[in-house]
């Protein structure tokens, strides 16, 4: 057990930064330390130009294996590239459902066809992706999925008839994958299958709603008889729940760790404040900036611990608390920034709503704790599959 | 950059776990608690003979294992698990440290040999202040005095909470100069001196504390540490070393806590189910379990910054900031999961019988010892915010609605 990175570990920081810094100029130099968490409806298409720019270096889908076109860096140069990628305040993606969830599990479950369709559009930066999971009634018990597709022998398509809700990005994406009910009058998770379904069609409306910080990063999108080729769907009809949560898996994967470069981009910045505003002589606030920067390198150690992990197959404890863990940090943090900013933090930068990074992270953090499986859906979780106490009895559907 | 056990530190991990859990259960535990040492010599001369603990971190030219401080942390987990009673606190974590870091060659042949064949035990005693300056279990506790002389120097003062000072045969004990405030580190072997120690009874009886009192005490030259004339620097980096070990025992008791816990509510039935079954129970396991890895990666992430700060690779100050860091967060955690653990098991928690109040009351005892949560934080607060600036306010005492 070392921190201490190689020669060659270090020989591979210096490169990148020198990469970064030599290309984040330009017409990119706005995108600067933009796009992250509570900011991600600014400047989709100038990101997606950076995107293709960085894909067309190869540094874009940096952990897949070579021969999917990947560029099969190790663990360790993917840590030193998300440090270096966050300090040269590095935009965030928009094709993050992309590069960290659909492309990984298509590697893992996709056939040969669909991972030669599919796996090019996000290696290049060319094709987004939105995650077509949560319905009306079927949130926290995303097994209730109502949303129906039927196969239609005589144009060998499926056919989609439903809502899906709260699909982030869905009006920034040209591809969904929709978990889909394939069997008439079925219920709970059998029968689920996971569809992957264009967007530009006349079957698929997609309406922007608008959150609490007045922007919109989510959408609701109505399937009304929209069609997917037949071979669009990943594994075999009814095996979309294990697909399912497989992709959540992923989410627990490599791609955190840039998540949380801009964790800590965010605290610097309270940081900065802090001291500039005199928020740092109370000792209150010390405490919690102490106690901040102690959960995120926390939760770095967790990252690491399950990435090191040799046995990926089953589950280790520090990856089952880990969502708990960095959405009650990231929640927190928010809280902490509007008390450190204190009275100023009541006022916004312009009408009619503009809000400052900081007054956006306090508000967009709010959805930490419920996307992805909320808190109270982590702790059973944590109980049940981490401590082995029993399932609370369900009742019988009426 | 590995970030998991090597094949090695696993070995040593489930030997200790396998050997703990043969010698240290619970009727041991209260047998030590009942002997004037607070540990049972024998399990303490296995541990010595069986497992070589006392000389993890000594290096191998003085007959230890010369083993870092990530093997350190692995032991002291599977101990504060077990709740084990010995001297590998004081002796390992607390002098063998002061010794490695401050003592001249010819002391360190003498004394880090015979540690690391098992043949003394030893601890540090350095708190001599006021109870203000105490709370910080720093290098400003230190108010013992010392003065050179012919041949040696003259100790005078009390030092409070050494651990297992009472029974330790090689005391090294923290003491300033009045001329210029250095700070120096003095050994000196009790049996064979003027020195008084007086055993103290403790709220957590799984670990001893002592109050040592020098009255115009004699030290030969062969008994003064090193030839730095000021020591306060190494002191500090002494206490942070202890401060990592003392965390990772803490990440143990909370291990426990967490499992007694758990087991006890899937056999415990009321309302006809097994109480393991109600969410509001299932909840606050799972936030001991959340509290139980963040404490697991903040300990390895602060014995892994000690071993590459003892390889010249990191910083004083980041030693200081990873262990203040290590044993906040610890000390946070076990003192939450004791307290869950104990309303958790409902009225028998509350027995003298079982074993939940053992826990709770060592939680205690090291949430306080080595400087609490709140103490630590501040001080990762100064690394991160710089020093406070103290204001003068006036206030009311006059505390009447
Ligand atoms: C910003 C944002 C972006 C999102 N993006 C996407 C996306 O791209 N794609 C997608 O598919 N979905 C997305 N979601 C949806 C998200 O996954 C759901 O909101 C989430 O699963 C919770 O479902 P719900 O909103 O229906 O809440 P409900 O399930 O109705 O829950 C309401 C409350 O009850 C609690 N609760 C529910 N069940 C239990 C239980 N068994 N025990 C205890 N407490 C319980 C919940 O924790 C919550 O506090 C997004 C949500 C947000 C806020």
């Amino acid at each position: 057990m070392k921190l201490t990175f190689s020669h060659e570990d270090e020989l591979f920081r210096q490169e990148i930064a020198q990469w970064l810094s030599d290309n984040l100029i330009g017409e990119y130099e706005q995108l600067k330390f933009r796009g992250g968490p509570g900011d991600e409806h600014m400047f989709p298409n100038e990101r997606k130009r950076w995107e293709q720019h960085l894909a067309a270096a190869g540094w874009l889908c940096i952990g897949w294996p070579r021969e999917f076109g990947g560029r099969g860096l190790t663990i360790n140069q993917q840590v030193i590239f998300h440090e270096e990628y966050a300090r040269a305040g590095g935009p965030g993606l928009v094709g993050h459902i992309g590069i960290g969830l659909l492309g990984p599990t298509l590697l893992q479950f996709g056939s040969k066809e669909q991972q030669q369709r599919f796996l090019p559009g996000i290696l290049k930066g060319t094709e987004y992706w939105c995650q077509g999971y949560s319905e009306p009634g079927a949130g926290s018990d995303l097994a209730n999925v109502a949303t129906k597709a039927r196969l239609d022998e005589t144009d060998n398509c499926w056919h989609i008839q439903g809502q899906k809700v709260w699909t982030s990005l869905a009006h920034e994406a040209d591809w969904c994958f929709v978990l889909a009910r394939t069997e008439q009058g079925s219920t709970g998770h059998h029968s689920l299958s996971f569809l992957l379904v264009p967007l530009d069609q006349p079957g698929v409306d997609i309406r922007p709603i608008t959150q609490l910080t007045g922007t919109s990063e989510f959408n609701e999108v109505f399937f009304d008889d929209a069609v997917t080729d037949a071979a669009n769907i990943v594994g075999k009809p009814g095996e979309g729940w294990r697909i399912a949560m497989a992709l959540l898996g992923h989410e627990r994967g490599v791609s955190t760790l840039g998540q949380q470069m801009q964790f800590s981009n965010e605290l610097n910045e309270i940081i900065r404040i802090a001291i500039s505003n005199g928020a740092a002589s109370d000792p209150h606030i010390r405490d919690r900036i102490a106690r901040a920067w102690e959960g995120l390198v926390v939760m770095r150690h967790h990252a690491l611990r399950m990435l090191s992990n040799p046995n990926q197959s089953q589950q280790p404890p520090e990856a089952l608390v880990y969502k708990l863990h960095w959405s009650s940090w990231h929640a927190e943090l928010g809280k902490l920034a509007m008390d450190v900013l204190g009275p100023e933090g009541l006022e916004l930068n312009a009408a009619p709503y503009q809000l400052s990074r900081l007054q956006s992270l306090y508000l967009f953090s709010r959805a930490d704790t419920i996307y992805g499986g909320s808190n109270e859906i982590q702790r059973n979780i944590i109980a049940e599959r981490a401590l082995g106490m029993p399932k609370e009895p369900r009742t019988k559907s009426a | 950059m590995e970030f998991a056990f090597t094949q090695e530190q696993r070995m040593i991990m489930d030997m200790a776990q396998d050997f703990l859990t043969e010698i240290s259960p619970s009727d041991k535990i209260r047998e030590a608690m009942a002997t004037d040492r607070g540990y049972i010599t024998e399990l303490w001369q296995r541990v010595c003979e069986e497992m070589c603990w006392q000389a993890i971190t000594i290096p191998e030219q003085y007959g230890g294992l010369g083993l870092g401080y990530v093997e350190q942390a692995i032991v002291m987990e599977q101990m504060g698990k077990q709740l084990f009673c010995s001297p590998f606190l004081a002796t390992q974590a607390l002098a063998t440290n002061a010794l490695l870091l401050c003592a001249n060659e010819q002391q360190k042949q003498r004394w880090l040999t015979e540690l690391a064949q098992g043949k003394i035990t030893a601890s540090l005693g350095w708190l001599s202040g006021s109870s203000l300056q105490n709370r910080h279990w720093g290098s400003q506790s230190v108010q013992a005095s010392f003065t050179l002389c012919e041949g040696g120097a003259i100790l005078n003062g009390e030092w409070q909470q050494v651990v297992d000072g009472h029974s330790c045969d090689l005391l090294i004990v923290a003491a300033r100069s009045p001329a210029n405030g250095h700070i120096k580190l003095f050994a000196v072997e009790p049996k064979a001196c003027q020195i008084q120690r007086l055993p103290l009874p403790t709220l957590d009886q799984t670990r001893q504390l002592s109050r040592i009192i020098a009255t115009q005490l004699f030290v030969p030259e062969s008994g003064i540490l090193g030839a730095q004339p000021d020591q306060r620097k190494e002191l500090e980096l002494i206490l942070s070393l202890a401060r990592i070990a003392l965390a990772a025992e803490q990440t143990g008791g909370s291990a426990s806590t967490l499992t007694s816990s758990v087991d006890y509510l899937k056999e415990r039935v009321q309302f006809n189910r097994p109480l393991a079954s109600f969410q509001a129970l299932k909840h606050r396991a799972a936030d001991m379990k959340l509290e139980l890895e963040s404490a697991i990666s903040a300990v390895y992430y602060a014995a892994c910054i000690a071993d590459a700060w003892s390889q010249g690779a990191k910083s004083d100050s980041a030693l200081h900031r990873a262990a203040s860091m290590a044993k906040s967060v610890c000390s946070d955690t076990f003192t939450f999961c004791a307290q869950e653990a104990l309303q958790l098991h409902g009225g028998v928690g509350f027995t003298w019988e079982y074993d939940v109040h053992l826990y709770l009351k060592r939680a205690q005892s090291s949430a306080t010892l080595f400087g609490a949560a709140n103490i630590h934080r501040a001080r990762v607060a100064d690394s991160l915010l710089g020093p406070i600036e103290r204001q003068e306010t006036s206030y009311e005492t006059d505390l009447q609605p």
